[in-house]
């Protein structure tokens, strides 16, 4: 199908004796939910901070392509990759709590605003046009996430159901081209998951939005991507369309376990 | 911020104006009467008195901008007051450079100081960035008292009155117009800068720096931006008081000045505007009125301990805040409002 968008090659990390990363090569195509799974310290938060210039891997290269220019992301600061439209959000929910809703949004569009100090401190007429431009983006989001009601509650008095929505708005704000997921649906109820993977297939098919998730509920793996890469202590022991993952020998022995793999797996 | 409850829009537009209701206008007309009114009945210490909120509220403004709304704790604040007021001063009695022109260059000098000691913030947090401020502190301090072609080796410098187009600004009932429209233009500038995105993106780094840089902001630019703005206020309120008191010595600028503006923002409310500016009052109208009631009780032991007395009453204000009101004087202000807007239902 689509080309490839992120190119992940050799990518190895490590922590003083732990290796985080090693050797991972992955490829997101463009317009894909790309699934990656694995049990808890197999390196999945690792890989993500890796690509959004967090974390400088000690060796390997992550190649993001956009129509007109390839980016070598482990050399890029986090706000220039942010700036290159790659928007993520993370496992444990890291919002702006003291701020609203609206103003989480709104540090969504903080690339794409332009900011004069002399205009700012002035309060002149093209800061204030801006903000009101940059009002109706944040709006459509709130719309799309359903929630309307919180706008002005800062976010630290929220739900943490609520507060995982946020963070999804945050990201969208940011009219991402790659969307980097990890573990939007962690610690939800059934519903609420469902209404998370909802928002995700969302963005992936009205706005033609690639996605990166992170994810430990198999169903909703099974049902919304469209690629799985599986991780275990670092290394990629598995990759494909979810049926050829969860068919995958190695897949079942090492991640869902020998109960499972005498069980079977749906 | 946080809108009033009951308090509702047609349009973005109108959620971000500053003054939305008819009760917060009539407030704003009421506090512009009094002020304009006040110089002619004050006797002439709460002249002085008023004339140094004013200053105070400046320079509080400023270190709230930086520690309050950027997260970013400063023991250094006193020492940026003193750039100001030296490179104010010196440039008037050095160059011979007009009063206006130097305090703007003070606001320029002291904005860029403040970025050059904001770098250890790119590295450090917390307590370790307080240990940074209050080098800084020390090093501009130990600067002015040791260059000796500075000033002179005494750490002093005299400045005459100025004269503005042809007025000499000789008296306090001058200089605290000189003053109010200053405080007014640095409360607009500080709360313009809260309604756009550096705002936004300073009081983001101080709630979650890694989402912030995450999302786009440059913590480097950000950080050092935060540290210009915060010490140009600075840069401010120490011309001012160089140019109204004639005299610049570093006695004034020491690390008590420091943690008194500090106590400032917190007595007033971290990253309020009009928190910063109530603080300012507080902190300087409170050992004003002990210092006028030891007066009136001559011989007392009020009166022959004031300093200690002063100290004492200093820091219990604050653990007393700290505890029972630590989001300040602002806070206690918010919910008087929100109490009579609903009088008399309360829900
Ligand atoms: N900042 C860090 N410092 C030290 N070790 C880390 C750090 N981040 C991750 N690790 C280690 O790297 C390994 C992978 O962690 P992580 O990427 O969080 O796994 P996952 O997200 O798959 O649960 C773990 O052993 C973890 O302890
Ligand atoms: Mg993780």
């Amino acid at each position: 199908m689509g080309v490839n968008q992120l190119v992940v090659d050799g990518v190895s990390l490590s922590f003083g004796g732990v290796d985080a990363l090693r050797d991972v090569s992955l490829t997101v195509r463009q317009g894909d939910i790309h699934a990656v799974i694995g049990p808890n310290g197999a390196g999945k938060t690792s890989l993500l901070n890796c690509t959004s210039g967090l974390y400088r891997p000690q060796a390997g290269s992550i190649a993001y392509h956009q129509a007109d220019a390839t980016t070598e992301l482990t050399r890029t600061r986090p706000d220039r990759v942010a700036a290159l439209g790659v928007a993520r959000s993370f496992q444990n929910i890291e919002l702006f709590r003291h701020l609203t809703v609206l103003d989480n949004l709104m540090l969504g569009r903080h690339t794409r605003m332009r900011h004069s100090l002399a205009a700012a401190l002035a309060w002149f007429g093209p800061a204030r046009r801006q903000e009101l431009e940059h009002r109706e983006v944040v709006e459509e989001i709130i719309d799309l996430l359903e929630i309307q009601l919180h706008r002005h509650a800062p976010v630290g008095a929220l739900s943490y159901g609520i507060q995982k929505r946020v963070e999804l708005g945050r990201a969208l704000a940011l009219e991402p081209g790659l969307l980097l997921l990890d573990e939007p649906m962690a610690g939800m109820n059934t519903e609420e998951k469902e209404d998370m993977a909802r928002f995700v297939l969302d963005v992936n098919e009205l706005k033609g939005v690639t996605c990166v998730l992170i994810e430990h509920d198999m169903d909703v793996v099974m049902d919304i991507s469209d690629r799985v890469t599986v991780l275990n202590f670092g290394q990629v022991i598995g990759d494909g369309t979810p049926d050829e993952v969860s068919g995958s020998p190695a897949v079942i022995e090492a991640y869902l376990g020998s109960e499972a793999a005498t069980e079977g797996v749906a | 911020m946080t809108p009033a409850t009951g308090v509702f829009h047609r349009t973005y537009g109108s959620e971000l104006r500053l003054r939305t209701t008819t009760a917060a206008q009539v407030r704003l007309v009421l506090a512009v009467v009094a002020l304009v009114v006040a110089p002619f009945v004050i006797t002439p210490y709460w002249m002085t008195v008023a004339i140094q909120v004013g200053i105070a509220a400046i320079g509080a403004l400023g270190l709230n901008i930086l520690t309050g709304f950027t997260g970013q704790i400063s023991l250094g604040h006193g020492g940026f007051l003193a750039v100001g007021a030296y490179t104010s001063a010196l440039l008037v009695t050095r160059l011979g450079l007009p009063t206006g022109v130097t305090v703007l260059a003070a606001i320029v000098v002291t904005a860029a100081v403040g970025a050059l000691f904001g770098l250890p913030a790119l590295r450090l947090k917390g307590l370790y960035l307080a240990i940074a401020t209050l080098a800084a502190q020390q090093i501009i301090l130990w600067v002015v008292r040791n260059t000796t072609w500075l000033t002179g080796g005494t750490g002093s410098v005299f400045v005459d009155y100025p004269t503005i187009a042809g007025f000499r600004f000789d008296n306090d009932f001058r200089w605290y117009w000189v003053v109010l429209a200053c405080a007014a233009v640095a409360t607009m500038v500080a709360r313009n800068l809260f309604r756009v995105g550096i705002g936004r993106a300073f009081m983001a780094i101080r709630d979650q720096d890694i989402a912030a840089e995450a999302i786009g902001v440059n913590l480097t630019r950000y950080k050092v931006l935060a540290f210009a703005v915060s010490s140009g206020f600075a840069g401010l309120a120490g011309a001012l008081t160089a140019h109204w008191t004639q005299i610049v010595t570093w006695e004034r600028f020491t690390l008590s000045v420091s943690i008194l503006y500090l106590a400032m923002i917190i007595v007033g409310g971290l990253s309020s505007i009009v928190g910063s500016l109530m603080g300012a009052a507080f902190m300087i109208i409170v050992p004003a009125l002990l210092t006028q009631g030891a007066q009136s009780l001559e011989g007392s032991f009020l009166s022959r301990q004031l300093p200690a007395v002063e100290l004492f009453v200093f820091g219990l204000v604050i653990v007393l805040f700290l505890i029972f009101e630590p989001r300040g004087l602002a806070r206690m202000w918010q919910r008087t409002k929100d109490y009579l807007r609903l009088w008399p239902f309360r829900y």
